[in-house]
């Protein structure tokens, strides 16, 4: 279906990646945030308040994150599309309630404009150091989507994709943004409505007593989706839970329940690469970036393309699922990655770890950063030059 | 079987069934709490409630926390949601604001919803969040095994205050009242049909309403101090409460086994956190605003 | 006279689902008639349940209804069993 004229502000504009990623949202139809406020994310939320009224729909500033996290899943079980915003220590205190989302399906939008840490940090300087928290940060196995934006139309245009891809997955779904990226005041072209493709929930046909909230088949391991208030009477857990919604605590129900939450996403991964790639066919060196990072990578690639090297760039506009076997692909022909991140070094990992089922030996190379500013592209260069040695 | 049963059984119809069970998600009674647990009692009283309001069920949303408490949403027949430890507030105020024409009701334990959940409480009291919070004060943490409770009076033992409870508990009536709540009241399971009425009169109110229901935990608060059974707690209940409608909130602290002040302290009216938002937006924008989750004009 | 007949003692009665009682003692102790005691015997799960021990005092008021915390007893009028059961086998208009 079409986005709801309402909420797109059809135009050429001049704005930021947190004001573009706001407008983003409710073009997705993104009805209900619940939020609080915390650099350098604050501007999504504050813009939020101030145009929601005239939309239609409710901006709440909770009292904390834990408050945030949870009230955006009670707007969804009564039926709006919502999202919440962080950084850092607020991302810290959502934890629990991403795995709740994870554990009770619930269709939600989580956008980290991600700053230097750990602990408070560098409010004001980016990093992108949360990529491993988001996948790993709550307990217990659980999957979610992560994307990456590297402009402020790019936070337009993946804060929809992001809405359409938590109702087609029933999951979490990450804005990993950042604070160069949120900060960053650029064009931004919001289309007309009837250009902006919305993910309608996936609301169930079924009549209450037929309709059980968590069943699913083999061929779709995504359940349909009620609203309270409906007359379906469900009943929604954090425990494990059987298909009516059910706690069931034991080891059959927990051994059907995780490995479909995990598989409803796994078992798609190869739908959800997206990336850019740049003369990835014949490159000897491949940098994988993402994010703000991508765009001090393509400087460093310049360079060192006039230098004479065959250099390709492979930038994840989805950074989880991790497309393992793009990188795989890309290794056969590739004599060495080479990942510079905001980070001490943690999407590197997933390339090594691609790359351990790989013959051929290709090697990566880390291009670290303790965050606070981006790198130097003379930083990535040198990394580029060593690993086409 | 017994005579008397038989002879009993032959009496019954079959097609009466127990007035609640219409409530209860059938399937998964019997519930997990123990004997002489007062919790089941709340919920029997709940039922009443619902029953005598007329409420339209499918419009009445349920939302528990964690802990003994927090398993009353998976046994009523109501669109349910067990959430989080301590966040069944902050869920409940995303789920009424993202439809309003739900009636929701909070439904859980004193420690899930002072301790851990505290902070949410006072907010969605302050902004007067239009929704029912009915907390089971069992003075422990039942499911965790009896540690101390923001609840627990001083002086009884629990595993975590082994040689006796040293800290001042909340005198939760008083805490509703401050923060703004628009009703507040305070039954134990001894005052079944008071609670009962209370529980029917809140759910017809508006705004952020409060219920205290004092609750034996035989398990691990009674039998361990000595107290006896569930059912001496409630001859307690009965033989030390006193009922003392519209008394200051600051007079209804509890202490150890001491005297206990029940009855309707705060009733009033105060425009509701989206009332507020409808309004202030409507002098705000003018005719331009369309007031949200309004129907027809009418709310 | 039936078994029913013989068992209308008192106003009301009880109608008890031995199985799911967990024996608490609620409606024995808060029964405001007294007519309420504990079985002999024990029921599936090993727990004593109430019987109307005095039926003469039922008063059908359903407060044991009230206090079950296992929504296990209620109780009735014969008054109220009596019209229920007339408005059940009367034939409904078509």
């Amino acid at each position: 279906m079409k986005a709801d004229p309402k909420g797109v502000l059809t135009g050429v504009h001049f704005m930021d990646g947190d004001h573009a990623a706001c407008e983003g949202a409710l073009a997705a139809g993104c009805r209900f945030v619940a939020g609080y406020p915390i650099t350098p994310s604050t501007e999504i939320v504050e813009r939020f308040a101030a145009r929601i009224p005239k939309v239609g729909g409710v901006f709440i500033q909770m009292e904390d994150e834990l408050a945030a996290s949870i009230a955006i899943q009670g707007g969804v079980w009564g039926g709006q599309k919502v999202m919440s915003v962080t950084s850092g220590p607020g991302l810290s205190l959502m934890m629990e309630h991403l795995g709740y989302a994870a554990m009770t399906e619930t269709p939600s939008v989580w956008v980290d404009v991600q700053r230097g840490g750990p602990s408070t940090g560098l409010p004001t300087l980016p990093a992108q150091a949360d990529m491993m928290q988001i996948k790993w940060g709550s307990h217990g196995d659980y999957e979610i989507i992560a994307l990456s934006p590297n402009s402020p139309q790019e936070c337009f245009d993946l804060m929809i994709k992001a809405f359409n891809l938590s109702e087609e997955y029933r999951c979490p779904v990450f804005l990993m943004m950042d604070e160069v990226v949120g900060h960053m005041t650029e064009r931004v072209n919001i289309p007309s409505a009837d250009q902006i493709d919305v993910t309608e929930r996936k609301w169930t046909k079924k009549k209450p007593g037929e309709y059980k909230a968590f069943a699913t088949t083999p061929e779709d391991l995504v359940p349909e989706m009620v609203k309270a208030g409906d007359g379906y009477r469900i009943h929604v857990t954090g425990l494990t839970h059987d298909e009516r919604g059910y706690p069931a605590m034991d080891v059959p129900n927990q051994a059907k329940l995780i490995p479909r939450l995990l598989n409803k996403i796994r078992n798609n991964v190869h739908k959800l690469v997206d990336v850019r790639m740049d003369g990835c066919e014949d490159a000897d060196v491949i940098v994988m970036s993402f994010g703000i990072t991508s765009r001090v990578a393509t400087a460093a690639i310049d360079a060192a393309r006039a230098k004479g090297l065959k250099v390709g760039h492979l930038r994840l506009i989805i950074c989880w699922p991790f497309p393992v076997a793009l990188i795989q692909q890309l290794a056969r022909t590739a004599k060495a990655f080479v990942v510079p991140e905001l980070n001490m070094g943690q999407m590197v990992l997933e390339v090594r770890k691609a790359l351990a089922d790989v013959d051929r030996k290709v090697k990566v190379i880390s291009v670290p950063h303790p965050g606070g500013t981006v790198h130097d592209p003379e930083t990535i260069l040198e990394q580029i030059l060593e690993a086409a040695r | 079987m017994s005579e008397s049963l038989d002879l009993h059984l032959a009496s019954v119809e079959t097609s009466l069934d127990n007035p609640v069970l219409p409530f209860l998600r059938q399937d998964r009674i019997p519930h997990i709490w123990c004997p002489g647990c007062g919790i089941g009692t709340s919920v029997n009283c709940f039922c009443r409630a619902l029953s005598d309001s007329g409420l339209d069920l499918d419009k009445v949303a349920i939302v528990s926390g964690i802990g003994c408490t927090g398993r009353t949403a998976g046994y009523l027949n109501l669109d349910s949601f067990h959430t989080t430890h301590g966040r069944a507030i902050p869920f409940a105020t995303g789920l009424k604001l993202s439809n309003p024409e739900l009636n929701v009701v909070v439904y859980s334990g004193d420690g899930d919803l002072f301790a851990i959940g505290g902070n949410h409480f006072f907010h969605a009291a302050r902004r007067n969040m239009d929704i029912l919070v009915i907390c089971v004060n069992n003075f422990t943490y039942g499911m965790t095994g009896g540690q101390v409770a923001p609840t627990t009076p001083v002086g009884p033992t629990q595993t975590t205050m082994p040689y006796g409870n040293f800290e001042n508990p909340f005198n939760l009536p008083f805490i509703a009242d401050a923060c703004g709540a628009t009703y507040v009241s305070r039954w134990t399971i001894y005052h079944v049909r008071q609670l009962a009425k209370a529980m029917k009169e809140a759910l017809g109110k508006k705004g952020f309403r409060f219920i205290e229901v004092m609750s034996p935990c035989p398990t691990l608060y009674s039998r361990r101090n000595r107290l006896g059974d569930g059912v001496d707690q409630v001859k307690y209940y009965k033989e030390k409460s006193v009922i003392k409608n519209g008394v200051d909130t600051k007079e209804v602290g509890l202490g150890y086994q001491g005297e206990i002040v029940v009855g309707k302290f705060v009733d009033r009216e105060r425009p509701t956190w989206l009332e507020s938002m409808n309004a202030h937006y409507s002098h705000h924008f003018g005719d331009a605003f369309q007031p949200y989750g309004v129907k027809n004009g009418q709310d | 006279m039936s078994a029913e007949d013989d068992a209308r003692k008192g106003k009301g009665t009880v109608f008890v689902r031995v199985e799911v009682c967990k024996g608490c003692s609620f409606c024995i102790d808060f029964c405001p008639s007294h007519a309420l005691e504990f079985s002999r015997e024990f029921n599936p799960k090993g727990y004593h349940f109430p019987v109307l021990g005095r039926a003469e005092d039922c008063t059908g008021c359903d407060l044991c209804g009230l206090y079950c915390p296992d929504f296990a007893i209620f109780g009735a009028r014969w008054k109220d069993l009596d019209e229920k059961r007339q408005a059940a086998s009367t034939p409904t208009q078509p």
